[in-house]
């Protein structure tokens, strides 16, 4: 029989997941941009040969090393743990969801690792044009890791190129490339990606910008800044203009997700995207109210984000758990009527084969093969369990947005007065991007519960719940765990931002 | 290429892969060797400081490794993934805890305001150079001693013992190899010193580190092998029924001539000769020697847990749960493609050499670490 586990369990294995890459996701996205950064200024130093840029890159990578160190630390356990805790999973997808772990092993870590000793040891050991090499081969290094891991979660939201092996009881590899080229995979890492530029660029500039408050190392933060704001400002347009694609793919492959997204619980045709509005709290799953409170919308927006068609329907909550005849959507009873017949052909398969009843075999593979796509649906009792936690969804994704709206202002803002050089006089500008410095980064985490919550109660969307996908341990054990980590981490963390803070404070060397 | 050899093919030739990639982590113990040495060969602040920056530089790389072995196997056997880390739970979790605090000791080490003090971060650096090679060693000898789970039909795992992995580290026999490799590391890590600091006084003590450490890996190492050879082991039919085996290991090592008995003795050989080319002819690239050394021994002890019909991980609560090449692994089609990424292994590895060898072209030396501006 199939294990079904103590769900407090599994909200700790959740829990801890959640933790370890929330903490992970602290770091990551620095590293990812300001790689490149560095590399633009070691290009610099490279073209120019003026000392300058040289203690101009000192200094970031001092600051880069220090973040680095935790981010491996953090993202060590990331991997493992999908062994540890998520057992179930590493065997029932992992015949595809190893490979590109693999592969980012092979291809990304060993480039990460073996590059950014001559980043940060290698000045006096190799050619200045090596040296430039490695600036350039450590940030590609680290974009190529979170290409690798993305494709992973990318199958997770969308799982294509894959069929369910009756005799393992297993999903199995057909096609790797289009797990490659997966459509919510190539979406996700470029908005990562560009996403942890914008978070590396308001870095830089946030940390540039104190120092001219305070009138030190002005010709240093002048020029960092110009460096990370156009970095920053480039990323955040991209960004914006990639939220439509984000958008599409999310509505086509994940429609129930969408809708918490917005707060949608009755789909309609030429959706409106919400403006102002938030969740109603008294809304009750089949009340038939419409769940948003305010609620200022532009009309069609929505239904063209999700289908390219300003009439299209776009599904709500109660659509996709109920059903809904007229638009052609099958409600959840019947999925989990479908995935329950297909896990009894599953059982009957075995017990035929175990008899050497290949005539029983055969009939039930015929059933299995009917229903199989449903077998997820299988392991759910009630309707109602296929949704995901609305509130935190919808405010994570409209704040993420707000804070990206935000970006594109404040980059192109810096990027405007660094031209013209009157940075100096617009002191307003300097102290919103000191306090910006980090709100890239909570963005950031902000669209990771998104697409990790807004996925629930899955795993792998449609194919496995959570619930299912755990390792079987005890709560105790992975309580123990859960708070090893928080408290290690923690302290990790609060020595990691005191030293960085101590190395800004005491500012570049020579500059 | 890949995609015509046979399912068993390609089963064995990941199991070598995943092999190599297990005996590159233990030449890379050099790294958690030296961290344990960095007291008695450093007799001072700056001293320390030299062998702490001479070893840091090269921590990543077997960080990596291991966790591009934990990839490897992911993608190659996710069966032994899931029952393995999912069951033995506490253990690998100590032994990720011990990485993570190697991953942020160097770097906080001697920085201002890193809250924990510069003691901390270095007892840490000590505590991880000993206590990952030991669990290490004790959880790659479970591949022979074999653990106590049980897998259903549908391939879900149960772990029987409540102390989740660390039953591991009370059988004699698996701490055998986790002594073992910590005085290996030890070795190696005294070498490591040797081959890229210009400094006489801390050659001389790393040498007598290897000598003192080759003495007290040997017992242990002996104990673990002589063990393992008269031991019966888990061997698996071509039915994939298991069944306990006489001198099965024995058997292997013999029936798998050059790459049983012939590798294992060219690396005994090695390891050996590194040593004594350090000790007495006051070479500098002994390291070269035994690392190599080191890295075929392994290679072979890893052949013999899963090569020769063996299941290399081995359930003895209930035998036929037993985990082997055949029933843990992926598909054909993803093993294949795995195989044509495994192309671009060599390719690495050749970067890695040349990157190696410029930053090593020059030795570490003090006037370096007084004028450097990165320092761990």
């Amino acid at each position: 029989m199939i294990e079904v586990f103590d769900p407090s369990m599994v909200n700790w294995a959740r829990g801890q997941f959640a933790l370890t890459i929330l903490y992970h996701f602290l770091f990551v996205p620095l590293t990812l941009g300001m790689t490149f950064i560095i590399a633009i200024m070691e290009t610099l130093y490279y073209k120019t040969q003026d000392e300058f840029w040289k203690n101009t890159v000192q200094f970031w990578v001092k600051l880069l090393a220090i973040n680095f160190a935790i981010g491996v630390a953090t993202g060590i356990i990331m991997e493992f743990e999908f062994g540890t805790n998520w057992a179930n999973y590493s065997w029932f997808v992992g015949d595809i969801f190893g490979a590109p772990l693999a592969i980012e092993g092979i291809f990304a870590f060993f480039m990460e690792a073996t590059f950014f000793a001559v980043v940060f040891f290698g000045r006096n050991r190799v050619t200045k044009r090596f040296q430039l090499m490695s600036t350039w081969f450590a940030a590609i290094g680290s974009n190529l890791s979170a290409l690798w891991i993305l494709i992973a979660n990318g199958w997770m939201q969308n799982p294509v190129g894959t069929t369910f092996n009756l005799d393992l009881a297993r999903n199995e590899m057909t096609d790797f490339f289009a797990i490659v080229f997966n459509p919510s995979a190539s979406v996700r890492f470029v908005h990562v990606i560009s996403s942890a530029y914008i978070a590396s660029a308001l870095f830089v500039i946030g940390v540039s910008s104190w120092y001219l408050l305070k009138n030190r190392h002005v010709r240093f933060a002048k020029a960092s800044i110009m460096v990370a704001a156009s970095f920053g400002f480039l990323a955040a347009i991209f960004v914006a203009t990639l939220g439509d694609q984000s958008g599409y793919t999310v509505a086509q492959t994940q429609p129930m997700k969408m809708a918490a997204m917005e707060s949608l619980y009755i789909g309609e045709r030429g959706a409106g995207a919400l403006v102002l509005g938030y969740p109603d709290p008294a809304k009750k799953l089949g009340d038939g109210s419409k769940g948003i409170a305010i609620n200022i919308e532009i009309p069609y927006l929505l239904s063209i984000m999700a289908n390219r068609d300003p009439y299209s329907f776009v599904p709500g909550i109660e659509d996709l758990v109920y059903g809904n005849e007229k638009e052609g959507i099958e409600g959840v009873a019947s999925k989990m009527r479908k995935g329950k017949m297909a896990k009894n052909a599953m059982f009957d398969y075995k017990a035929a084969k175990s008899k050497k009843d290949e005539v029983g075999a055969t009939q039930a593979k015929q059933m299995f093969e009917q229903y199989g796509n449903y077998l997820g649906y299988a392991h759910f009792d009630n309707p109602e369990e296929l949704v995901p936690p609305v509130g935190i969804v919808f405010w994570s994704f409209h704040i993420m947005v707000g804070l990206g709206v935000s970006f594109i202002m404040l980059t192109a803002l810096f990027l405007f007065y660094s031209r013209n050089n009157k940075l100096m006089k617009k002191r307003w500008l300097l102290r919103w991007g000191c306090w910006w410095s980090l709100m890239g980064i909570l963005a950031i985490e902000l669209g990771w519960i998104v697409a990790e919550v807004g996925r629930q109660p899955w795993a792998v969307q449609d194919l496995l719940p959570v619930k299912i996908a755990v390792s079987n341990l005890s709560t105790g054990n992975v309580q123990f765990t859960f708070f090893g980590f928080l408290i290690l981490f923690t302290i990790l963390a609060v020595a990691e931002v005191r030293i960085m803070l101590r190395a800004i404070k005491n500012g570049p060397e020579g500059v | 290429m890949f995609s015509s050899m046979s399912l068993v093919t390609l089963q064995n030739y990941w199991w070598v892969l995943d092999s190599v990639l297990g005996a590159l982590l233990v030449f890379f113990f050099f790294v958690q060797g030296g961290q344990t040495l960095f007291w008695q060969i450093g007799k001072n602040e700056d001293e320390k400081t030299l062998l702490v920056n001479t070893i840091g530089r090269k921590w990543e790389l077997g960080f990596t490794t291991l966790v591009t072995f934990g990839g490897a196997m992911f993608a190659s056997f996710p069966l032994f993934y899931a029952i393995s880390f999912g069951g033995a739970y506490f253990v690998w979790m100590a032994i990720l805890l011990t990485y993570i605090l190697q991953a942020v000791s160097y770097e906080y080490r001697k920085k201002e305001d890193n809250t924990l003090g510069q003691k901390s971060f270095e007892s840490f650096l000590h505590f991880h150079g000993v206590f990952s090679v030991l669990l290490i060693g004790v959880a790659v000898a479970t591949f022979f001693s074999g653990s106590e789970f049980r897998v259903n039909d549908y391939n879900q795992g149960t772990w029987m013992n409540t102390a989740k992995g660390l039953e591991a580290a009370l059988n004699p026999f698996n701490m055998l190899l986790g002594i073992a490799l910590v005085f290996l590391a030890r070795v190696l890590g005294a070498m490591y010193f040797i081959n890229s600091i210009d400094h006489d006084e801390i050659i001389e003590r790393s040498r007598k580190q290897v000598l003192i450490n080759t003495l007290l890996f040997l017992p242990f190492f002996l104990g673990f092998v002589g063990w393992l050879l008269v031991r019966d082991g888990f061997a698996v039919g071509a039915d994939g029924v298991i069944s306990m085996v006489p001198y099965k290991y024995l058997t292997n090592l013999l029936e798998l001539h050059f790459f049983g008995i012939g590798l294992f003795l060219i690396g005994v050989v090695l390891v050996l000769l590194g040593v004594f080319v350090t000790v007495y002819k006051e070479s500098r690239r002994g390291i070269w020697f035994s690392g190599f050394g080191s890295f075929l021994v392994v290679l072979v002890i890893f052949f013999l847990a899963g090569l020769n019909g063996t299941a290399f991980y081995p359930s003895y609560t209930d035998l036929q749960s037993s985990l082997t090449i055949y029933n843990a692994s992926s598909s054909k089609y993803t093993l294949g493609i795995m195989g044509y990424v495994s192309i671009a292994i060599p390719f690495v590895a050749g970067y890695i050499t040349y990157v190696w060898r410029m930053m090593n072209k020059k030795d570490m030396t003090m006037e370096e670490i007084k004028s450097e501006h990165e320092l761990y």
